[in-house]
């Protein structure tokens, strides 16, 4: 009768277990990472790392704002650690992450599961779909999105590599693997993974797989969607994005996210400086979500790819009309 | 009163009066103690302040930034002549200390219970890497309102950090009024103590007292401790000692400043040199 209840999401390769896995084949070749927690390692994809690394796992008990302003202190004796919680939690530590790491531009890194309406069942209050929009305003800040566990794990390494502050987004559901084995991340490089001259779907997340397969919809309806794998939100990729508009003179951004201030925003700003094209907005607009598999949520809240196709619909009219 | 401080005390002052704002309650009431480390108790080296193996203080009530300054200046960390550019553009001294313009003042402060956070986490990578150092924050009274702080406290107790010492410039006061009369902390040595603290409460402005504290904190272990400084806000200065409007920030006039130089000892010549902006 020693039976363990079995954690819900770790079947699979979702996002956050990926990240777990990761950093523990990753941890030897690091070994000034160090990783802090608030009593979620299982939520977390961390319990890979604590049970392998007791003595590099730190439990801060739920107490996210000591345990954000601690994470810099650490950075100041040497070590890189990895602040873990919920997404929402980090926003409820995003004072201490802005004054004791970023402002002071520490080494650490800032890892969060649950964002988005991909969180599911937990309901509004954990679904996080403000945090790319608070981190990115916060100077010295990299935000980052991975789509699949293939990016998550070059991610991973890559955020250790890079020297400064990041704040990385993983995910709750189980998620399928997107890109091949060629593809490389790297921070501040979107990549285009999917061919097309009609208009470019940009993503990050989650919702790069349901970016794909609104191409595909729209291949059959006779429209060639570009879609680029936006991964790093900040710094955002300005010559891929100029690149883009030249060549295609419409988008549509497609993000797990408000559609204020996160992807489309720092999509929107970037075109507005150099090629402006016509955009639409694929996200939250403007509303908290509820509780619901995330797929329900996905559709009752606009952002499975019927709704990408949608938005790119109209904003190819919207570009035709623009052109004549 | 440790009259040797007065030098401390009117530098601090003049640099408040400089820049045309500041909080001298706090810096006065601060001041002995952060001298007392600089001078006498932390192992660092002036010169190699990137050093990992050094002892570290974190003045996590910020805004008495111009105390530490001054001690800073006075041990020769930086140079006296830089005092005068507290709070002003294009120069390091920020009105609360910052880690990449000051890298030796540790933390980057000015929103209270995080420099308290930020020592903690030092405390904890020291004995996480078997670094044999020590760990000093002072915190001001009014910040352990703050919930972070007892979070911290909480850690710190669970991981046993004995090699970390917080210090509570309890002077009574905070912006707007006593502590008293805003969200009361008494009994405070209780609480910490329930919260797995060595307490060790002194006056704060007697050198004996201190003296005799840190060597008590050093021999704890498994534990934190805490100095429970009882101390005066506006400490040195006649028109300041005990009078709730010079405890937040205040622009000091030439006269103020004069008085407050006759009050510390200063020479004819001293206040003659103050220049009157």
């Amino acid at each position: 009768m020693n039976k363990k209840p079995k954690l819900i999401g770790t079947s699979g390769d979702s996002l956050r277990e990926s990240f777990g896995k990761a950093l523990v084949l990753l941890a030897e070749k690091y070994p000034k990472v160090v990783v802090l927690d608030a009593d979620v390692a299982g939520g977390t994809g961390i319990h890979h790392f604590r049970d392998k690394y007791p003595d590099r796992f730190v439990q801060c008990g739920i107490a996210e704002q000591n345990m954000m302003a601690m994470a810099g202190g650490m950075a100041a004796v040497g070590l890189i650690p990895i602040v873990t919680t919920f997404a929402v939690f980090m926003l409820r530590a995003i004072e201490q992450a802005r004054l004791s790491i970023a402002y002071a531009d520490m080494n650490v890194k800032i890892v969060a599961s649950h964002p988005g309406l991909d969180t599911g069942p937990d309901g509004a209050s954990a679904q996080c779909l403000e945090d790319m929009a608070c981190f990115r305003s916060i100077p010295n800040m990299t935000v980052i999105s991975p789509c699949d566990p293939h990016e998550m794990m070059q991610a991973t390494k890559a955020i250790l590599d890079h020297v400064g502050p990041v704040y990385m987004r993983t995910g709750r559901s189980d998620t399928k693997r997107i890109l091949d084995n060629k593809y490389r991340f790297e921070i501040g490089k979107g990549k285009i993974i999917y061919p097309g001259n009609d208009l470019t779907i940009v993503a990050c997340g989650v919702q790069v797989s349901r970016a794909l397969k609104a191409a595909e919809i729209l291949k059959g309806d006779g429209i060639s969607a570009r879609v680029v794998n936006m991964s790093t939100i900040k710094p955002i990729d300005t010559e891929l994005l100029e690149k883009c508009s030249f060549e295609t003179g419409a988008f549509v951004t497609a993000e797990d996210h408000s559609v204020i201030g996160g992807l489309g925003g720092a999509v929107a700003e970037a075109l507005a400086k150099s090629k402006p094209s016509p955009i639409e907005f694929i996200g939250t607009q403007d509303v908290f979500g509820e509780s619901g598999e995330p797929d329900e949520l996905a559709e009752k809240y606009g952002q499975t790819a019927q709704f990408i196709v949608g938005a790119a619909k109209k904003v190819i009219d919207r570009k035709k009309r623009i052109q004549t | 009163m440790i009259k040797e401080n007065n030098w401390l005390r009117r530098k601090a002052l003049e640099s408040i009066y400089s820049a045309k704002s500041g909080h001298p309650g706090g810096v006065l009431s601060s001041i002995d103690i952060i001298d007392f480390l600089f001078s006498s108790e932390m192992k660092y080296d002036i010169d190699n302040f990137k050093n990992f193996d050094r002892d570290r203080f974190i003045l996590s009530k910020g805004h008495s930034a111009p105390a530490l300054y001054a001690v800073a200046a006075k041990v020769g960390i930086i140079s006296k002549e830089r005092l005068n550019g507290l709070r002003k553009i294009n120069h390091e001294l920020q009105a609360h200390t910052h880690r990449l313009s000051s890298p030796w003042a540790e933390a980057s402060t000015g929103s209270l219970g995080q420099g308290f956070s930020f020592g903690i986490g030092e405390a904890k990578a020291m004995k996480m890497q078997s670094i044999e150092n020590r760990v000093y924050v002072m915190l001001g009274d009014g910040e352990l309102q703050e919930g972070e702080v007892w979070e911290g406290a909480m850690f710190s107790a669970h991981h046993e950090l004995d090699n970390l010492c917080a210090i509570v410039d309890y002077n009574k006061m905070q912006s707007d009024n006593l502590n008293e009369n805003i969200i009361r902390l008494e009994p405070l040595a209780n609480k910490w103590e329930s919260f797995g603290w060595a307490v060790i409460e002194i006056d704060g402005h007697n050198s004996n007292e201190i003296k005799l504290a840190f060597d008590g904190a050093r021999n704890v272990k498994k534990k934190p401790t805490v100095i429970i400084a009882n101390t005066i806000k506006g400490k040195g200065v006649s028109y300041m000692e005990n009078s709730p409007s010079w405890h937040g920030s205040v622009k000091m006039t030439y006269a103020d400043l004069k008085q407050a130089f006759f009050d510390l000892d200063a020479t004819n010549s001293e206040i003659g040199a103050i220049i009157n902006e």
